[in-house]
Order: C-alpha cells, then structure tokens, then sequence
C-alpha cells in the first residue's frame, strides 16, 4: 500500500469525462451497488467512450461500483455516471444497495453476524 | 491475502446484495490495517469529490465559498454468504469528512470507530458528530498499540464520554480474529438495536 493520501491526478478533467454531469442519471446507483454486464460482448455504438467500455469490460462479472471505480483508477462519482447512463442503454444491470428508507432487516443482519463467526 | 488476483476480483454470480460497515478515526489509527486483516481482496483505494464548505480548515476571511475536495478511502470485502457482500469502508473521523461519511452511512450496518488511546482527544470529534448528527449505530474499537497503557473499559468510557449501551471492545487491528471480534460486536448491537423490546425495565 502506498502511505499517504495523495491525490492522484489525471490529465483529462473529471467533467470532460462524464460530459458535464455532475450526478447519475439514476439516484439509486450507490458506491455499493452491485453491477453486471448485459451479453458483454455485443458491440456498444461507435460513439460510446473509452471509459463507458472500460467499465463493460470490467463488469463482465459480478463487481460493486466503488471497486470498478478503484480498478479503474477513476472517482466513484464519475464512474457513479458512465455506470447510470450504461443501466440506461440496457447495458448493465445494477443490484441496488440496501435502500436508506427501509434500511437494513435482522435477516440479512443475522447474515453478516453468522457470516463473520463462521470467518472467525 | 492470497485472493489478491484477478480471477478472485469477482463476487459470485450468487451476491445479491451489498451491506457495508464504515471503519472511522483518525489519521493513522489502524483503519486500513483493520480492513487488511479481514479483507478477501487486497485493501483498494478510491478517491470521492466531496464539496464542503470551507470552514474550520482553509479559512480564508470572509470568504463563505464551497470547495470541492478529493479524498482518498481505503476499502475491503467479504463475501459474507452466497447472497450477501460485506464492504468496509475506511474513513477518517475529523470534522472536514463528515459530509463524505454521511453519504457513506446510507443503508450501512452502521460505524465501527477506530480509537488510540495515546491520542484520545483525535476522537472526540468523530464520536460527539455520531452521538450527535446521525442515527447511525457504532461501536468503539481501542486498537492495541505495543506501546499502549492498558486503561480499565471504564476510565475509557469516561474519557471518552460514551453513552452506557455503546459497546467498547479491545482490538489488535493487525490480527484477523481481533478484528473479527470486533466487527461481530458491532453487528451484535445493531441486531440488538432492532429487536423490538419486549419490556422495559
């Protein structure tokens, strides 16, 4: 690991990237939804960009957004964007993060707490 | 860590959902370690764009603009069952991150807050903000420095200031059971929280 909380910057600006949007066209893509390409291999049209079909490619399986987005050494909120308007092409499928509203059920809590005994 | 490659990058098909724990506290408190030591992935980095006001840090007189900061977050996961995966989201605790935790705290399990006993007053700030401005649970990890004074979980809790039903659990954040522990003792009081109360005594 690399010490320190450097920031790591790029050449091509954040916006240029994203077209100018600062937010997802869709509010539900979280940094902890779960993100899958759709028949990953059919041809994405000719405008798309690199860094839409890099995150394709990424997410030919199964990957949250926010590790997509470390691999692919851009912000979470940028690839929050490209991953949005790829959910709206039909391109990928998102398995949403555990809604703010109804929060989390003692299921899936009793999950995580057998889950990590289970590691222990 | 041994799944570090990149056949192991994936979740199962199976994961249907995610649910995360956030790890906070200062600068150099051990949160990256902690994650290292339960993480199946090698711990990665990202950055979040996080716009502030400019207050209390680059305080430039008179000028009430927002910044936009980049901050850098360390985070893990363990695929917790076949349908569920854990991430732990490092975070720093100090006052000018708030709002980066606050997006980060939607739909957690809830905080795990790192604590060294040599520099206490590093978690004053973390703790009145969780007691505070949120109604995210957490617990108080003390991680075990070589060097650390063994105080009693009671001169703790004063120093500290904690609410009585806050649990405080002794941790080594370099061992992955320690560490284990300590994330069960938080999921514990988070399942407890939610069970309805049956008397009140």
């Amino acid at each position: 690991m690399s010490g320190g909380d450097e920031y790591r910057d790029s050449p091509v600006r954040a916006y240029v990237i994203t077209d100018g949007r600062a937010r997802p066209s869709r509010n539900t893509i979280g940094i902890d939804t779960l993100l899958l390409a759709v028949d990953p291999d059919k041809p994405l049209p000719i405008t798309t960009s690199r860094q839409h079909h890099e995150l394709l490619r990424m997410c030919r399986r199964l990957l949250s957004l926010v590790e997509a987005a470390a691999y692919l050494e851009l912000p979470v909120s940028v690839v929050g964007v490209l991953a949005s308007d790829l959910v709206d092409a039909g391109r990928l499928v998102a398995r949403p993060s555990i809604p703010e509203a109804t929060g989390l059920d003692l299921n899936t809590l009793q999950e995580v707490l057998d889950g990590l005994r289970r590691l222990r | 860590m041994v799944f570090a490659d990149s056949g192991e990058r994936y979740l199962p098909d199976t994961v249907q959902q995610a649910v995360k724990i956030l790890i906070l506290g200062d600068f150099g408190v051990g949160k990256t370690t902690l994650i290292g030591s339960v993480s199946e992935i090698e711990p990665l980095r990202t950055e979040e764009t996080m716009t502030q006001a400019s207050v209390g840090v680059d305080d430039l007189d008179g000028l009430q603009h927002k910044t936009t900061t980049t901050v850098a977050m360390d985070f893990g996961r363990i695929t917790i069952s076949p349908r569920t995966a854990l991430y732990l989201f490092g975070a720093p605790g100090q006052q000018r991150f708030w709002n980066l935790w606050a997006g980060l705290s939607k739909g957690a399990v809830g905080a795990l807050v790192l604590i060294d006993t040599r520099r206490l007053e590093g978690s004053f700030d973390v703790l009145n903000q969780l007691e505070l401005q949120t109604d995210m649970p957490f617990a108080v990890a003390v991680n075990h420095f070589p060097d650390t004074y063994a105080h009693s979980e009671q001169e703790l809790r004063e120093a500290l200031d904690l609410l009585p039903h806050t649990p405080i659990v002794n941790c080594d954040a370099r061992d992955r059971a320690s560490s284990l522990d300590a994330l069960i003792t938080l999921v514990a009081y988070v399942s407890h929280l939610l069970v309805p109360q049956e008397t009140t005594s």
